[in-house]
């Protein structure tokens, strides 16, 4: 098997895994990564958002090799290194804006991408940048709120 | 990392044993200042079903070592917050801060077996028992420390986790007063509970612990748990509900996809397990394009389902007869409609995950099943073992809002896993498995007359309502799980499950003199179980449809029309609300707003919902703008928690009203992932308000399920005001609309 040198998190890792193997799969499965989630696998939920050099992207059917020297950051690697949340994470919680769950973390990576482009998004541009992810509990309207309150506190 | 149990944690809290002496720290207790105890009164009411089942109060609540209360519920988390419920009950009953309370949730041979985490349940069973319980170990914990103290009762303060003498000589904490021992104690009436008015956190918003946890991305789904040495593994589905397996050349399989460990070929039941997950989903890949399955499927033309239920529906049963309906009706003018439901999905973000470990002697499986024990029963039946060599551990997965495919992973991974003893096996499901094979709602059929009497009243009502069941969760029955129709031996389902659910509010909760429903049940083609609301979704989107038609025949305002034919004050109370919530909201042209109001199961929480939707006149599309619902759930336990549960319960409804149904051909169902199933996304995502009544003084309701079934006739009386159109078959489409 192949290896890969991928750069995630601010450090480097090195992976020995097929190159179809979706980038999901190996932050998961091989790097023991809890953030990305497995939602469907076709790209259509943002269960499994990371940031790929700062922009949101699915990461279930996103061929490992196919990364080259990008910087990956995950739901992990938003918090600092003296375990601080980012504005992003700190805002889901004040709000409260999850139920199950399951798909904050593409929620969280979304949203921090959106913040990256844009730090004072409308309502609309908010519901614009997260067309992918879906929730199915219906935390959407807490979501939104969150997106808000941390684009206030950047 | 989880441990494997070899002695199970209760066996080792009640092995704990030490002798103290309740030393003051004197130090710590000069500067506080007594808290003023809270009153209590006693409580004699009726005890919650889950406490005759498990009485006695270590079944509940045990002190641990360091004097902190570790809380066992059988219940598990769904994303609803009922682990900080009931965190929130026990401290409060033990005068405890929040972080003095541990919660176990479901895990067999540990916690009390509470059946399903279902119909809103967790609250007034589980939560209360708890309360019960706490109560109970509260007086006891008092009463020993009082003969350990030497001290009367009325001169101890029992707080924090310490019950010390009022002349602050002398503290014991939990673990010291009972020396090691838990309190093995039936829990009875009169139990001394808080009042009210003492509460610090029952009624409060408290934050959830977990949704940090979330944030961090620490291990809390199942699908998080990692084991050493953990192998994956798919299972290949048959190509339809009753297709077998007629070849696989399995030959390549190994030189196709590396990471190949075991094939497990059982009759039609087929499973690879391999090294790493993403092996796994090729080995299926490739098992699938290298077999051969007999054709197993006959379902009716979906555009004539609700013909074709109609013909196989058993002969119609009478669920409730009051008066004389059918006489009333008859030669009276009378307004009828039948209202359609089409089968919808549970649709969980998160596909189905389980893991099982068979030791050689205990079958350990760790589950996001709503029911482990009930779940254990089944795969205990399934597999021909002794239930007692299974050991379940419930584990959250993504919401699920009903039984959908978690019972049926765990069984894929209990197979697997005795196929191939000595590794934990990790199952996971895909998203078209998820699709096809979840156990969908019912489709269902509403037809209703009533007439009308000369002042603008209800006279006569008449409902029959088409359903299946809306419970085919697992139990003693192994057809209940999936995989038990396809081993070797397959065994059908022997009974149709819970019908009630399907008749569930078909009933109008308004006074009317003359009412008839009755039931048509049917053994209807997709595979069915529980969906969220069960048959209330329905019955309340076709009755809260025609009150509205009942009301403009009559000459009245909707609201008004309801509050006629309402006696119950707390009904009345959601519908003054929720006319005060949306009063100053201003209608622009193509907008409209709809009511609707319901009392779920017609002996639990109230809602009423308002919609305001705006409907392009050309196309027919709808905008749902804006959401309102006012609730009142009896006493409330955790503000937020609620509120939350009722704008989630909304955004669902909605997003079945106005998008979704499974979708099926003669060859099988044709939803097969969030393209072919579309539901809500976040251009649809309407704002939400919600006004809970609180009722310290009543009995606390569950809230999962409440907002939803109003919130689907609400957004057709929206419609309806914004547009002159009325759609009686969900979902309401542009096309619907268009041609109504
Ligand atoms: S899992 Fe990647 S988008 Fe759904
Ligand atoms: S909170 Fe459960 S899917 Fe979004």
């Amino acid at each position: 098997m192949p290896k890969y040198r991928l750069h995630i998190n601010g450090s480097e890792k090195v992976v020995d895994v097929e190159p179809d193997t979706p980038l999901l799969y190996v932050l998961r499965d091989q790097l023991e990564l809890n953030g990305p989630k497995f939602g469907c696998g076709l790209s259509q939920c943002g269960s499994c958002m990371v940031l790929v050099d700062g922009v949101a992207v699915t990461s279930c059917i996103r061929p490992v090799a196919s990364l080259g020297n990008s910087r990956v950051i995950t739901l992990e690697g938003l918090v600092n290194e003296n375990g601080k949340l980012h504005p992003v994470q700190e805002a889901f919680v004040k709000e409260q804006a999850a139920q199950c769950g399951y798909c904050l973390n593409g929620m969280v990576i979304a949203a921090v991408s959106l913040l990256n482009e844009n730090p004072n998004p409308n309502e609309a541009e908010i519901k614009d940048a997260l067309q992918v992810n879906l929730c199915r509990c219906g935390a959407h309207t807490r979501i939104i709120s969150a997106i808000k309150r941390a684009a206030g506190n950047q | 990392m989880f441990e494997l149990p070899k002695t199970s944690r209760r066996k080792f809290l009640q092995k704990i044993g030490y002798i103290s002496v309740g030393f003051p720290l004197l130090g710590m207790v000069l500067g506080e200042q007594d808290p003023v105890m809270a009153a209590r009164e006693n409580f004699q009411g009726t005890l919650p079903g889950s406490l005759r089942g498990a009485n006695r109060v270590n079944a509940w609540l045990q002190v641990l070592e360091d004097g902190r209360v570790m809380i066992f519920s059988g219940k598990v988390e769904l994303g609803q917050g009922i682990r900080m419920a009931i965190c929130q009950v026990a401290a409060e009953e033990l005068d405890l801060e929040l972080d003095q309370v541990e919660v176990h949730l479901a895990e067999t041979g540990l916690t009390p077996d509470e059946g399903y985490t279902a119909g809103s349940g967790s609250v007034p069973n589980s939560a209360m028992s708890v309360r019960y319980a706490a109560a109970t170990a509260r007086q006891k914990l008092l009463e020993l420390a009082s003969l350990k103290l030497k001290t009367p009762v009325k001169d101890l303060i029992f707080y924090n986790g310490k019950v010390k003498t009022k002349n602050n000589n002398q503290s014991l904490n939990f673990a010291e007063i009972l020396e090691g021992a838990q309190i093995d104690l039936e829990v009875t009436v009169p139990i001394p509970v808080k009042v009210k008015s003492g509460y610090r956190y029952v009624g409060k918003a408290i934050p959830r612990k977990d949704i940090e946890k979330m944030v961090r991305a620490e291990e809390l789904y199942i699908q998080d748990l990692r084991f050493p040495g953990m192998l994956h593994a798919r299972v290949l589905r048959p190509k339809g509900y009753q297709s077998k397996l007629v070849k696989l050349d399995e030959s390549g399989l190994s030189s196709q996809v590396s990471g190949v460990i075991k094939t497990v070929i059982k009759s039609s039941f087929i499973g690879v397990i391999t090294e790493r997950e993403y092996q796994a989903v090729k080995a299926e890949r490739y098992l699938k394009a290298n077999s051969e399955w007999s054709t197993g499927t006959d379902f009716p033309d979906q555009n004539y389902i609700y013909t074709h239920i109609r013909s196989i529906a058993d002969p119609p049963q009478t669920i409730r007869n009051e008066g004389n309906a059918n006489a009333e009706l008859n030669g009276n003018e009378v307004f009828k409609a039948t209202y359609t439901k089409p089968y919808l999905k549970h649709g969980s973000i998160g596909p189905a995950c389980a893991i099982a470990m068979f030791d050689g002697d205990i079958l350990h499986i760790w589950s996001h099943s709503q029911g482990i024990y009930p779940m254990r029963r089944a795969i205990a039946a399934m597999l021909k073992m002794d239930e007692e060599k299974i050991h379940v551990i419930a584990v959250p997965g993504a919401g699920c809002f009903g039984h959908s495919t978690a019972d049926d992973a765990a069984a894929d991974a209990a197979i697997l896993a005795l196929a191939y003893p000595g590794k934990h096996i990790r199952v996971q499901w895909s998203r078209q498995d998820e699709h096809y094979w979840d156990p969908y709602g019912s489709a269902m059929i509403m037809e209703l007359e009533a007439s009308l009497d000369e002042n603008g009243r209800i006279k006569a009502w008449k409902s029959e309502v088409w359903t299946d069941s809306h419970s085919m969760r697992p139990n003693n029955d192994p057809a209940t799980l999936l995989d038990s129709r396809y081993l070797e031996n397959p065994v059908e389902l022997k009974d149709r499950g819970y019908l009630g659910g399907g008749h569930r509010n078909a009933d109008p909760y308004y006074s009317i003199p003359n009412m008839q429903v009755n039931a048509h049940f049917f053994d209807g083609p997709l595979r069915v179980s529980s969906l969220r609301s069960l048959g209330s979704y329905t019955t309340i989107f076709s009755i809260e449809s025609f009150m509205d038609e009942l009301a403009e025949k009559a000459g009245k305002d909707p609201l008004e029309f309801r509050l006629a034919h309402l006696e119950d004050e707390r009904a009345i109370a959601v519908i003054h609300k929720i006319r005060e919530m949306c009063d100053s909201e201003f209608m622009k042209d193509g907008e409209g707003i709809g009511f609707a109001f319901s009392r779920y199961k017609n002996t639990a929480a109230y809602s009423a919902v308002a919609a305001k939707v705006w409907v392009e006149k050309a196309s027919g599309a709808v905008v749902i703008k804006k959401l309102w619902s006012a609730v009142d759930v009896g006493e409330i336990i955790n503000l937020d928690g609620i509120t939350n549960q009722i704008e989630g319960g909304m955004i669902q409804a909605a997003s079945w009203t106005l998008k979704e149904q499974v979708t099926f051909n003669q060859n099988g169902i044709t939803s097969s992932d969030w393209a072919s199933y579309p539901v809500f996304r976040f251009n649809e995502i309407p704002e939400v308000k919600v006004a809970m009544i609180d009722r310290p003084d009543l009995p606390a309701e569950g809230g999962g399920e409440v907002s939803m079934p109003p919130t689907g006739a609400a957004i057709a009386n929206a419609v309806y005001h914004a547009c002159g159109k009325r759609v009686y078959d969900l979902p309401i489409t542009t096309e619907k609309i268009k041609s109504a």
